[in-house]
């Protein structure tokens, strides 16, 4: 793929997967009761605004990329749709974000039922300290996806050859997943996201720690699992967001700046803060 | 800064050589020196000391792993042990040791007649000094076990008395006989005569690792094995309840509870009961396990469980540490696929975690091991002369000692012989304790895992 033909690249309209609707986020250790006093700790800097009113649509099998300067909270946001926010205990989520339309903050939700079904890949390549085969089959072993050991072995296939790492590493499953190169790593992270059969696949700019090579590896497989799955990326490089995404969201500062289609956001942006971004004046 | 400064300041930059060595330099330069020197000066101080520790240690106590027996055939005399002649075992036990010491005496006197040792001894009593007060015991006990020995004579390895092997080890000396009311010179004559024959000799003595505490007078019988037998239920104890408490409370510490005002609170006083002195504990342990729960005294499940509470923090404290020494990443990595908070620490943290805790939690026993203040205040400084007790259940309640303990209560006896037995017991427990290092650290190294 090749930035100039980012404008010819034609979308689909696709339905929408994901619906975020005045999300805010705070950081902060701060006991809030009532939402008036939000705006008074933000004042006292007791609690910092990370995310202000974000409403974004993510589309069902289209790429996303998250663009923005460090700290402008894409990371941030990002991580609150699978929860993996909730982690942190100083961090609060406020607003509505719907996946297929069900409110994911609903207290009837189960974080670990909705991480099963929104797959995550981080920043640094982080496998566990096991074999490559228990790395990928870990994830439908806890969700009892497969009844015996043939079918894990096919799942573990599958998804190894989804993450286009099978033919590297067919002959030494058995061998820990530490003892890869850091571009495979991140592939097994890829595959083993992947073999929990999510819906949506959360990147936390996977090719930030890969050299070249990597990069185009995970960035081609990216292109490929957009037929299967809704991805959201976010990334520092807009080279990357130019040339994997169908879509591009430019967080600046807490705010989403700018939303729409990839092409029309690298050549014709409408807020100024997205152009002085795109062409090397503020970030 | 406008331009016309700069050019009217056209500084010339200072050349200096690097091979001499401007007087900042030279500065630091021996302060660094001197801040190595001091550290090397620490370092060789404390090898100093741990040699001389360790000299003094050896010199001292390995006299303890040796003692004095003499070879004597007894004439089991069925006149005096069974005057019936029915081999009865209950009339058999009715003979006490008093029935007993003149055999010895008898076969001792005899030895010494026959080596043609020249003696103002006359009459066999006179022997008495030379045997252990003990001897008379073990062949009693032999006699029973077996009655048909009764008519024979039998060759017996008895304990010599404990005046005799000190004056093999060099600890009894000649001009101090004076003073000493136990033994004299003629006696010592004769240890001298029936040396060379191999009649009175030095050797490996089991029994101060396996026997029981003696009485003040018979040193040369106490030996180590039930106090250690103690210290093993204790140790037990420990380890079955210490370690899933401990355990237990620092995952939840470390990866359930809020972090709050209270939980703050909790870490802070954990570090604070590590640093409690140990005796504190031991008199929690009386007024709570003793006075109201009633908890038999003496016994090592007392003892246990105050070395419990004491051992608690370490492990808790270095558990976390080890939980914490984990990277956040695995557990957003197990976390981002699905797994539950408890599938996560389970299944990823706490196996990367487990050479920490297990290292931490064998310092911590080794520590429990060697701590004596507080069995002083729960009762298991007595002395305990029963051997090794009937069963587990048993063996914790009975009552007992644990190795520091006895080598507290020897070190505190008047008998030089007891000082020898103090250092010798000192030797088995740093060997206990350098052997459970030595097992944290290779436990540490083999299941150490690089992420």
């Amino acid at each position: 793929m090749n930035d100039m033909r980012i404008l010819e690249r034609d979308v689909d309209t696709k339905e929408v997967k994901i619906a975020a609707k005045n999300v805010q986020v705070y950081y902060g250790d701060v006991r809030i009761v009532k939402p008036e006093d939000v705006a008074k700790a933000v004042e006292d800097k007791r609690l910092t605004h990370a995310i202000k009113n974000v409403n974004v649509e993510i589309e069902d099998k289209t790429v996303t990329a998250f663009i923005g300067p460090s700290g402008c909270g894409k990371s941030t946001f990002l991580r609150c749709i699978n929860r993996m926010n909730d982690t942190i205990d100083v961090c609060r989520v406020v607003g509505d974000i719907r996946i297929d339309g069900e409110d994911i903050y609903d207290p009837q939700v189960d974080p670990v039922q909705l991480r099963a079904k929104v797959g995550m890949v981080f920043q640094k390549p982080n496998p566990f300290p096991k074999s490559i085969y228990d790395n990928v089959a870990y994830g439908p072993r806890i969700h009892g996806l497969a009844k015996n050991k043939a079918e894990l072995d096919d799942i573990v296939e599958q998804s190894l050859r989804k993450g286009a790492l099978w033919e590297e590493v067919k002959d030494r499953l058995q061998s820990p997943g530490t003892g890869l190169s850091g571009g495979q790593q991140q592939r097994l992270c890829i595959a083993r996201a992947v073999a929990t059969e999510p819906e949506v696949l959360l990147m936390d700019e996977p090719c930030s720690a890969l050299d070249p090579i990597a990069t185009a590896q995970v960035e081609q497989l990216i292109d490929q699992l957009s037929k299967n799955y809704s991805v959201v990326i976010v990334t520092h490089s807009m080279q990357q967001a130019a040339r994997v995404s169908q879509k591009t969201a430019f967080f600046h500062l807490g705010d989403l700046v700018e939303y729409g289609e990839t092409g029309q956001i690298f050549t014709k942006p409408e807020d100024p803060r997205t152009e002085s971004y795109i062409t090397g004046r503020i970030g | 800064m406008s331009d016309a400064s700069i050019q009217a300041t056209p500084e010339q930059p200072k050349t200096t050589s690097l091979l001499v060595a401007d007087p900042h330099t030279q500065k630091r330069k021996t302060a660094e020196k001197r801040f190595q020197a001091y550290g090397l000066a620490g370092i060789f101080a404390g090898i100093f000391f741990l040699i001389v520790l360790l000299i003094a240690i050896l010199s001292s106590g390995t006299g303890a792993f040796t003692q004095t027996f003499i070879n004597v055939p007894v004439y089991l005399d069925p006149a005096k042990l069974d005057k019936k002649g029915n081999r009865d075992i209950n009339d058999l036990k009715k003979v006490s040791t008093f029935g007993y010491n003149p055999l010895v005496q008898n076969a001792l006197f005899q030895i010494v007649q026959d080596a043609g040792v020249e003696t103002p001894f006359e009459k066999t009593k006179d022997m008495k000094a030379l045997i252990s007060a003990s001897a008379a015991a073990q062949i009693r006990d032999v006699v029973l076990n077996n009655p048909d020995l009764i008519g024979e004579t039998v060759d017996f390895r008895i304990l010599a008395s404990s005046r005799v092997d000190g004056y093999l080890k060099g600890r009894v000396h000649r001009e101090d006989l004076a003073r000493d009311k136990n033994i004299d010179a003629e006696h010592l004559d004769i240890v001298d005569a029936l040396l060379p024959s191999g009649v009175v000799r030095k050797s490996f003595n089991l029994g101060f690792i396996t026997g029981a505490d003696a009485s003040e007078s018979r040193a040369e019988q106490a030996g180590l094995g039930v106090s250690m037998l103690g210290s093993l239920f204790m140790m037990f104890v420990v380890l079955v309840l210490a370690l899933p408490i401990g355990v237990a409370a620092s995952i939840y510490l470390e990866e359930f509870a809020p972090k709050n005002r209270i939980t703050d609170l909790i870490e802070v006083n954990i570090s604070n009961l590590a640093a409690v002195p140990s005796i504190v504990f031991g008199i929690l342990g009386l007024a709570v396990f003793i006075q109201f729960m009633h908890l038999p005294q003496s016994a090592p499940l007392v003892g246990g469980l105050v070395l419990t509470l004491m051992t608690l923090p370490t492990i808790i404290i270095s558990t976390r540490a080890s939980l914490k020494s984990v990277p956040p990443s695995i557990r957003d990595a197990a976390l981002g696929v699905g797994a539950s908070k408890m599938q996560a620490v389970f299944h990823h943290v706490l196996p990367l975690a487990a050479p920490g805790i297990l290292t931490g939690t064998i310092i911590g026993l080794a520590q429990a091991l060697g701590e004596t203040a507080p069995l002083l205040l729960i009762g298991m400084v007595g002395f305990i002369a029963s051997n090794a007790p009937d069963g587990l259940a048993s063996g914790l309640l009975d009552p007992n000692s644990a190795m520091p303990a006895q080598i507290y209560e020897w070190a505190k006896r008047a008998d030089p012989a007891y000082y020898e037995r103090a250092w010798g017991g000192i030797i088995v427990l740093l060997v206990f304790l350098v052997s459970m290092n030595t097992i944290a650290v290779l436990l540490r190294r083999r299941f150490e895992r690089r992420w």
